[in-house]
């Protein structure tokens, strides 16, 4: 297989462990003159967005921020709870850049572009740096040195944490630095402002066309480069974890003028989330991944066993992740965690009222940490009451707030009964095909973070979401965005009354008009819902031919239906949170599509593209790297209509093999 | 269980936008589960205005799940409502009664000036960071992050009062709308770690001066501010930004 | 810099000024209090009519009587500059402004307390304060120094003056059981170890204090001393 001629990932020639130095010292750059009068625009301000356009701003580039939010501290980065991943070997466990390297090609299950992963992993140690010297305020020890702990997928401890609330503090960091430049006017900030499409000229990106959320009104902002760090679209699904305004606007419009989509298919789902009770629910709320060290997960061994778990006996329970993955455990990663919970529920063993759920069970490691707290307190003989008492003092501090957490949503209290889990979509390991620069196929427009499709090949490890979106934005946009901008330097800004400013801008109240204007009988909601429930049915945790040719088609009429019987209330010309639903719901109606497409076409499956078709006999995921080693980057042709290219994935560094964690 | 059997009257501001008077409008929640947030009941009663050919109410939500600090209701006068500790979005109906009357209005705030309905511009935090709520360190410029050795008590306290966020419950609850607690979280965040420490003068100059010109009241320590904050900010944090601001005017 | 001239009309300025001419106050309420309580030997208050002489006479006091003015003045002042300004920050009230679940109802009301205050000094300067320093007081004890204490006996014969000030004094109460420990949050005295000390002082003060005072009236009222 070769790869397409579209598709020129601009990777550097040279030793693995080398590329990224050479590349950076030799890297194009701009002098500090002409960066003053080349202007960006980032649009969105979570980590990805908040730091790179921090960091170009300090380098003396103009630089505008676009963010749907009130302010660019509530970008959804703000709710990752565990960790961020990087290769420090603080913990002196043999950890290293190539074992990170290693991990996250493996846990992506051998899917992912080695040289950019390893960048990945050389740089996470910077990030680290970075945040504390902003005063992110991570856990430490009594030392004060730096404190670590485990994630899923690996076996050393090089996750950085801060409580429970690790992305928030990252993101407050990001924005502390962000709004620093804001306040030296080195950034113009836009909240409350959504772009609704690029702004093409010559093949280059020069712009977008952006909704004044409050007014309402359209504005045409132009750039150099435009930068898309606009998250995930796991929205598509409905209900996900994600915020609900997370969308897929952005990176659907940019594909729409030429920005290939890469591996589309590519979903995440967590393990760990509370489960659904009800069709009135809005979201899922995520247990973190965390739990999982001191958690044990079980079932019971009888189908549609109706005792409360307390009174289900240890040798009738079924911990099916110790059973069947010895080696990793309740710490395997999120992909197989995700489909044994299901194996599981589907042949009738789930618990609680919807039986679709597993335990989360904490009562193990309570005693042993009880234990462990009465040898230290000199006491003999505790009873069990005892014991158990000064366990959960112990897992009061370790997860106090997640089981707040769940007690406020459950009413169930998880100090007295094991928590009830199961997986909801988290993150979206697809996204814009980007070359090594993150340049789309689009000149001149980049995609950062999790909009990108880079680094987390099939599935991703657990805390590196939040290493990759500062790791675009803080040590790869900056050096890579000069090797376009050094050859932009004598194109003057472009009034945007350049006809295809005019142009876009009349394309997009087109749109908004047509939607206002359909005043059908059916709320954006109704439709979300449906697509929701076909994404999840036939493109969720398991696909298979037949349910994603049935999905394709529901989709298409469900579109149909959409653009006659939408009903989106009040005006286009005031603050309208129905319109800004209405529009982000056209564009994941359209991806979901695109995402069966993919799912359908990839005739293997790998990490968070499960097959039904092709698993072994154990149930474990079955790749076929004879024919499927690619990045489907899939091109827009019409309406309904896509190309698909491949970038074959070369691994010369690391021994492709059956992954396993057993 | 799809819905539930609450039924509830709703007294919710509505306000066209920033110019306009805006007045209380009564709706009926009808068919509420127990097991709702307070936003999901929002939704509800929306999804029913919408199919009547009404106008749904505006109100600020993204992460529903207490973090993003987007959501901001004062719900029969309490930011946040009846329970401590939490954001609009993590409270659940099963905190209210059948029959209930819920009064729900937004921010109240010459600093917040209302956008729509429940929906307020809180740029003026934005403006107060930017005054000074950050280290300056340019990217690249960091050494090892171990080179650092901090306290773990210090490193505590700093992140306890770096969990703030942003949401103004504490501007909602103040009788005079102060802006002091958030204000005073991330000065003592900073204040309290050694990288913040070398700016510590300027930083708390700069924000107090751009609280006063957005037009927040002052303190007069009736403790609201801290019963109120869903992430329970400590009120030692504006003693230590009072200590600051002396120090720095004094010397 | 302009710090130091800036800072007397920040917010943050304004409470410091608040905080500490009301800890001054408070110091003052002290010396008063104890000088007062002079009346409770009992003894036709010829202890207490030599206090007096000497708060009258002594330069130091004088003195600080200017400073307590000035106190006092500035107090008031910054009070009502900090009300315009606290009620400027929310021109649209709530429709239900909330109860007393998160905060006490005396930490809201320092200014209506400040002000029954106010009205209260006004007359008791009337009653005393003024007869001492300007009109003259017309009897003299047995030392042979002015007879503040008949004034008072005279004062206290009457029903309402006893309740207005007993009332006065409920005010002084909640005033300082806010105010005192809201000084020291606002010079920045809050630690861990003694800001509960800092509020069970602050409590006991705010008891004890108004209470003696208040037993003066009382007490001279119903005979409990002659």
């Amino acid at each position: 297989m070769a790869s397409s001629p579209k598709l020129n990932a601009k990777i550097p020639e040279g030793v693995l462990e080398n590329k990224w130095t050479k590349y950076r010292s030799t890297v194009h750059l701009v002098n500090p003159a002409n960066k003053r009068s080349l202007e960006v625009i980032v649009v969105g301000s979570g980590l990805a967005g908040a730091s790179a356009a921090a960091s170009l701003a300090e380098m003396g580039y103009k630089v505008k921020v676009l963010c749907f939010q009130d302010s660019p501290r509530r970008a959804h980065s703000i709710a990752a709870q565990g960790g961020i991943n990087a290769a420090k070997n603080y913990q002196n466990d043999g950890d290293s850049i190539y074992r990170l390297f290693y991990d996250t090609i493996k846990g992506g299950d051998y899917r992912a572009r080695e040289a950019n992963v390893h960048r990945l992993a050389e740089v996470s140690g910077n990030i680290i740096d970075q945040c504390v010297a902003q005063g992110v305020p991570f856990a430490r020890e009594y030392g004060g040195t730096l404190s670590n702990r485990s994630f899923g997928g690996t076996q050393v401890q090089r996750t950085f944490y801060a409580a429970g609330q690790t992305g928030q503090q990252l993101l407050l960091g990001a924005y502390s630095a962000l709004q620093r430049q804001v306040g030296m006017g080195a950034v113009q900030l836009l909240a409350r402002h959504e772009m609704m499409d690029i702004v093409k000229i010559d093949g280059k990106c020069r712009g977008i066309i952006a909704r004044d959320l409050v007014t309402g009104k359209l504005e045409r902002h132009f750039g150099h480069a435009v930068l898309l760090c606009t998250g995930g679209y796991g929205n598509v699904f409905y209900l996900s974890t994600n915020a609900m305004g997370s969308n897929v606007t952005a990176i659907w419009k940019a594909h729409k003028k030429g920005a290939f989509f890469g591996n589309p298919c590519y979903t995440q789902i967590h393990p760990t989330c509370i489960p659904v009770s009800g069709d009135h629910q809005s979201k899922l709320t995520l247990m973190s991944e965390s739990l999982r060290n001191d958690g044990r997960i079980w079932v019971p061994k009888k189908q549609g066993d109706t005792r409360k778990p307390t009174e289900i006996p240890e040798e009738e329970r079924d911990y099916y992740l110790e059973r069947r993955y010895p080696a990793f455990g309740n710490l395997v990663p999120r992909d197989v965690a995700s489909r044994a919970a299901k194996e599981r529920c589907d042949a009738g063993y789930g618990v609680g009222a919807s039986k679709m759920a597993v335990y989360l069970d904490f009562a193990a490691n309570t005693e042993r940490y009880g234990k462990i707290q009465a040898t230290k307190l000199n006491l003999h003989n505790p009873s069990k009451e005892e014991i158990m008492r000064l366990g959960k003092e112990v897992v009061k501090e370790k997860y106090g707030n997640l089981f707040d957490m769940y007690k406020q949503i459950t009413g169930e209290d998880p100090y007295e009964l094991p928590m009830r889990i199961y997986p909801a979509v988290h993150y979206t390991m697809g996204g814009l095909w980007v070359d090594y620069n993150l340049m789309t196929t689009v000149e001149g427009l980049y995609a950062l973070g999790e909009a990108n499709f880079s680094d987390h090949g099939a599935n991703r490890l657990g805390a590196s979401a939040l290493m990759q979106g500062l790791a675009d934005g803080y040590f790869v946009i900056p050096y890579t965005i000069g090797e376009y901008l050094s050859e932009e330097i004598r194109t003057k800004a472009i009034p945007t009354d350049h006809e295809a400013f005019v142009k876009a801008e009349a394309e997009v109240q087109e749109r908004i008009s047509k939607l206002m204007n359909i005043k059908g009988t059916k709320s954006v909601d109704h439709f979300h819902k449906r697509l929701g429930k076909i994404m999840w049915d036939k493109c969720g945790m398991a696909r298979n031919k037949e349910g994603l040719n049935w999905a394709i088609a529901e989709i298409r009429k469900l579109k149909e239906e959409f653009w006659k019987d939408v009903r989106v209330p009040g005006e286009a010309n005031e603050l309208n949170p129905e319109l800004e639903k209405a529009h982000r719901v056209a564009d994941f109606i359209e991806l979901g599509e695109l995402m069966c497409i993919d799912a359908l076409d990839r005739n293997e499956s790998c990490g968070g593209h499960f097959r039904e078709e092709y698993q072994t006999e154990e149930g474990e995921a079955l790749r076929d790297d004879e024919k499927y080693a690619y990045v489907a980057a899939w091109e827009f042709k019409n309406e309904g209509s896509f190309e698909l290219h491949k970038e074959e994935l070369k691994y010369e560094n690391i021994k492709i093999a059956a992954r396993s964690y057993k | 269980m799809s819905h539930g059997n609450m039924n509830l009257t709703l007294k919710v501001w509505k306000q066209k936008n920033k110019n306009e008077r805006g007045r209380f409008e009564t709706y009926q929640a009808k068919g509420i589960s127990p097991d709702m947030s307070f936003l999901e009941m929002f939704d509800v009663v929306n999804e029913g205005l919408i199919n009547e050919g009404k106008e749904p109410i505006a109100f600020d939500h993204d992460c529903r799940e207490g973090i993003c600090g987007m959501c901001s209701m004062y719900i029969n006068g309490r930011p946040h409502g009846p329970k401590e500790g939490i954001t609009t979005c993590q409270l659940h109906m099963r905190s209210f009664k059948d029959g209930d009357t819920i009064v729900v209005e937004p921010w109240r705030s010459a600093a917040f000036p209302v956008i729509k309905d429940l929906v307020v511009d809180r740029s003026s935090f934005d403006r107060i960071m930017a005054a000074g709520g950050f280290v300056s360190v340019n990217t690249g410029n960091a050494k090892d992050a171990n080179n650092i050795l901090i306290p773990k008590d210090d490193a505590d306290t700093a992140f306890n009062a770096a969990a703030c966020i942003g949401c103004g419950a504490c501007v909602a609850a103040c009788k005079n709308a102060s802006a002091m607690l958030f204000v005073s979280a991330k000065v003592s965040q900073l204040a309290l770690l050694p990288q913040g420490k070398i700016e510590a003068k300027n930083r708390v100059l700069n924000m107090v001066k751009q609280m006063d010109e957005e037009g927040f009241g002052n303190c007069t320590n009736t403790g609201a501010c801290e019963a109120e904050c869903p992430k329970e900010i400590s009120l030692e944090n504006i003693a230590r930004m009072n200590r600051e601001y002396l120090g720095a005017s004094l010397t | 810099m302009s710090n130091t001239s800036g800072f007397l009309f920040s917010s943050l300025g304004k409470k410091v000024v608040m905080g500490a001419t009301g800890l001054f106050l408070v110091t003052f309420l002290l010396v008063h209090c104890f000088i007062n309580a002079l009346i409770f030997f009992n003894d036709g208050g010829l202890t207490f009519n030599i206090g007096a002489h000497f708060m009258g006479t002594n330069w130091l006091i004088r003195t600080m009587e200017l400073v307590l003015f000035f106190g006092l003045v500035l107090h008031i002042v910054q009070a009502a500059v900090l009300t315009r300004e606290n009620q400027k920050a929310r021109p649209v009230a709530y429709a239900n402004p909330g109860g007393n679940v998160s905060s006490s109802w005396y930490s809201r009301s320092m200014g209506l307390l400040g002000t029954l205050l106010l009205m209260f000094l006004i007359i008791h300067l009337a009653h005393f304060w003024v007869k001492s320093r300007f009109t003259g007081i017309p009897t003299e004890d047995a030392n042979g120094h002015e007879d503040l204490y008949a004034i008072m006996q005279e004062t206290f014969k009457q029903l309402w003056v006893v309740v207005v000030y007993v009332l006065a004094m409920v005010s002084l109460a909640y005033h300082l059981l806010h105010g005192f420990q809201s000084a020291f949050q606002t010079l920045g005295l809050n630690h861990k170890k003694y800001t509960p000390l800092i509020k069970k002082t602050g409590v006991c003060f705010s008891i004890v204090i108004p209470l003696i005072f208040a037993l003066m009236p009382l007490a001279m009222h119903f005979g409990w001393i002659k």
